[in-house]
């Protein structure tokens, strides 16, 4: 039996990326190929959507479509992708950044909307490419170069966020549980409505240094023995302040989508 | 479109004329003096297989409005100074990716939240450079009812041929004032689409120019598939950092519209046949009280005559020029405090020229009357 590999979805002779040794972005740029590909993803159909960041660089690997934007506003520009033509595959590449810092506004009001994109995060808890700096999920108390005694806010809990506003599907992976992130990414791309895969991701160049978690494999070990399977979660036994969270599927609805309703409007409309 | 005469409002006459140049897409958000649009398009597009979608904020419209803009679609959406500034970041993406958009602009009173529902001129260096970086666009300015609908198509048109971002400047006065108007019948205004690639697919290139310097757009979901990106790219799309690469594609942002100048560049002028000692520029709005203005001054025995500036930018330099080297004076009126448009007057006139500004910045409108002082 063979195996997708993804490959025929990368350019020619992009290899080495660019990211860094350590760095969980390679690994959930494999694992969404191998998901295009086990769903025989058309590169005419398809668009990668991409904001700012060390993520957001994934698109220069790709033969999809493509478009590359400005930072936090990815949803925003796949939003007008998708509402206009919705027999396209639509998928969104994001840092915790532009997820949810700076276009925290259009993350939520995607998942309200139930725009049928789906978004994946890399969350990699600081800004990896411009030097480590805190983010909007950086987890209180962290170091990073601009929280340099410690982050004195707390974190953002991307998946619950996504479920409080609305999104019909929520994931979380880790770029260390590939096979398992891969299925994820696969259910998200074939669900309609908005869909959300976080990817918790090392970055050893940064987070990793600043918090006693080097070298690289450190922070893979670390996010081994905190990630639980969301069936074997215990909030008893997994406390959150230990840094253990859950990972797998954590909400699946079937709220009609955005484009489906917006086709009642036209029906009205006609009618009138 | 109703084709007998209406007596209808700027705002609606815009939302008419994109809908005849073919707009098929609005994203936008309200605000005042704009929303009449917006509340048009949520009544017309879903009617004409259209979608009109309210984004969070002005950022998503423009960036809404830009990806359907890709997906094939002529997209646009309407707003106001506060919320214009708020497009600026990914307007200018949809310069530098080239993507074919209209902004609807009705200028309001500021700074900030300024005099929210009164007009003003203030707009016209912010559409120019709002923007970062180097880059060029195109910006149109209505005096009527009937200009709001035919400026409009004449917007999607100069996006859609030179894929860049067209503004209409328009002003509260024109957007609120409401007029006769009869909607031309379909075919009477040229209407123009991109031009489509034709080349195999496995050639395409989204920014190679042509020999007229603007390239093909695709759609995505055709059979062509393309790169778009925020960032310095060669013709295929991809990133491309080279100094050589960046500096040809930013000199060809400016390139596709000076070399076409002329065919974007719009003015008409009023009493200047026997040649004029004075000359009121003007623009939006404002060009109504001209005209009254230059009519009193003749019949007080004052030549004057007006040159209305239907373009804005690229500037009509020479057209001011032309007219401007033989006026005595030239009357600058604008609803500014710091004579936006009388600055680039005195750069196509030159220092020596007499140039008087009439700059009302309170929220009211000039008047023939305010005009008069200055001529006269």
């Amino acid at each position: 039996m063979s195996h997708a590999t993804g490959v025929k979805y990368l350019k020619d002779g992009v290899l080495p990326h660019m990211w860094c040794p350590g760095c969980g972005a390679g690994t959930v740029l494999g694992a969404m190929l191998r998901a295009f590909e086990e769903l025989d993803f058309k590169n005419e159909e398809t668009v990668v959507v991409t904001g700012i960041g060390c993520w957001g660089k994934a698109d220069d690997y790709l033969v999809t479509n493509a478009l590359h934007t400005t930072h936090g506003r990815a949803l925003a520009f796949a939003t007008g992708i998708k509402a206009f033509n919705p027999r396209l595959n639509v998928v969104v590449l994001m840092g915790d950044g532009d997820s949810v810092t700076i276009g925290g506004n259009h993350f939520i009001h995607a998942a309200r909307r139930n725009i049928d994109l789906t978004a994946i995060v890399v969350n990699n808890m600081n800004y990896g490419m411009t030097g480590g700096q805190v983010s909007g999920t950086t987890p209180a108390g962290k170091i990073t170069s601009t929280t340099v005694y410690g982050n004195p806010e707390r974190e953002f809990d991307i998946c619950a966020l996504a479920d409080a506003a609305g999104a019909n599907y929520v994931a979380r992976g880790t770029a260390c549980h590939g096979w398992e992130l891969q299925n994820s990414i696969k259910e998200a791309l074939t669900k309609k409505g908005f869909s959300l895969v976080e990817a918790i991701s090392p970055c050893p160049t940064h987070f990793g240094r600043n918090n006693n978690l080097k070298p690289a494999l450190e922070m893979i070990r670390w996010l081994k023995e905190k990630a639980v399977p969301v069936e074997q979660y215990d909030p008893l036994a997994h406390p959150k302040e230990e840094g253990y969270f859950p990972f797998g599927r954590l909400v699946d609805r079937n709220a009609p989508d955005f484009n489906t309703r917006y086709e009642e409007i036209r029906a009205r409309a006609a009618r009138s | 479109m109703q084709r007998e005469a209406r007596l209808i409002q700027g705002n609606q006459a815009i939302a008419e004329g994109a809908i005849y140049a073919g707009a098929r897409f609005y994203a936008g958000y309200p605000i005042t003096p704009s929303s009449e649009i917006a509340e048009e398009c949520s009544r017309i597009m879903p009617g004409v297989g259209g979608m009109y979608i309210q984004m969070e904020d002005e950022i998503a419209s423009i960036a809404a409005v830009v990806g359907a803009s890709l997906a094939g679609a002529k997209a646009f959406t309407a707003t106001s100074g506060p919320g214009f500034s708020l497009m600026q970041e990914n307007l200018g993406l949809a310069v530098m990716g080239e993507v074919p958009c209209v902004v609807i602009n009705v200028q309001r009173s500021g700074p900030s939240t300024g005099l929210a529902t009164k007009p003003a001129q203030s707009d016209v260096m912010q559409v120019r450079w709002g923007r970062h970086g180097d880059q060029s666009i195109i910006a149109l300015s209505p005096s009527s009812v009937k200009e709001c609908f035919t400026l409009t198509v004449q917007a999607f048109n100069l996006a859609e041929r030179f894929r860049v971002p067209v503004i209409l400047a328009a002003d509260e006065i024109v957007a609120h004032m409401r007029e006769s108007f009869t909607a031309p019948a379909p075919g009477e205004l040229e209407v123009v689409d991109r031009k489509k690639p034709a080349c195999p697919p496995g050639q395409y290139k989204p920014f190679e120019a042509g020999e007229d310097g603007v390239a093909p757009l695709a759609a995505y979901g055709s059979r062509y598939v393309f790169h778009v990106s925020s960032s310095m790219h060669g013709p295929d799309g991809y990133s491309n950092n080279s100094p050589a690469n960046a500096a040809w594609r930013v000199a060809q942002l400016h390139r596709k519209i000076e070399t076409h100048r002329d065919e974007i560049v719009m003015t008409r002028s009023y009493y200047t046949g026997d040649g004029c000692d004075v000359l009121l520029v003007a623009f939006g709005a404002v060009t109504r009280a001209a005209r009254a203005a230059a009519l009193e001054a003749r019949k007080r025995g004052v030549k004057a005559g007006v040159l209305q500036l239907i373009t804005l930018w690229p500037f009509p330099d020479l057209e001011v020029a032309v007219l401007g080297e033989n006026a005595r004076t030239v009357v600058v009126p604008e609803m500014n405090y710091a004579g936006q448009v009388a600055g680039e007057v005195r750069k196509a006139l030159g220092p020596g020229k007499d140039i008087r500004r009439v700059n009302k910045f309170n929220g009211q409108i000039i008047t023939p009357k305010d005009i008069l002082e200055a001529v006269m």
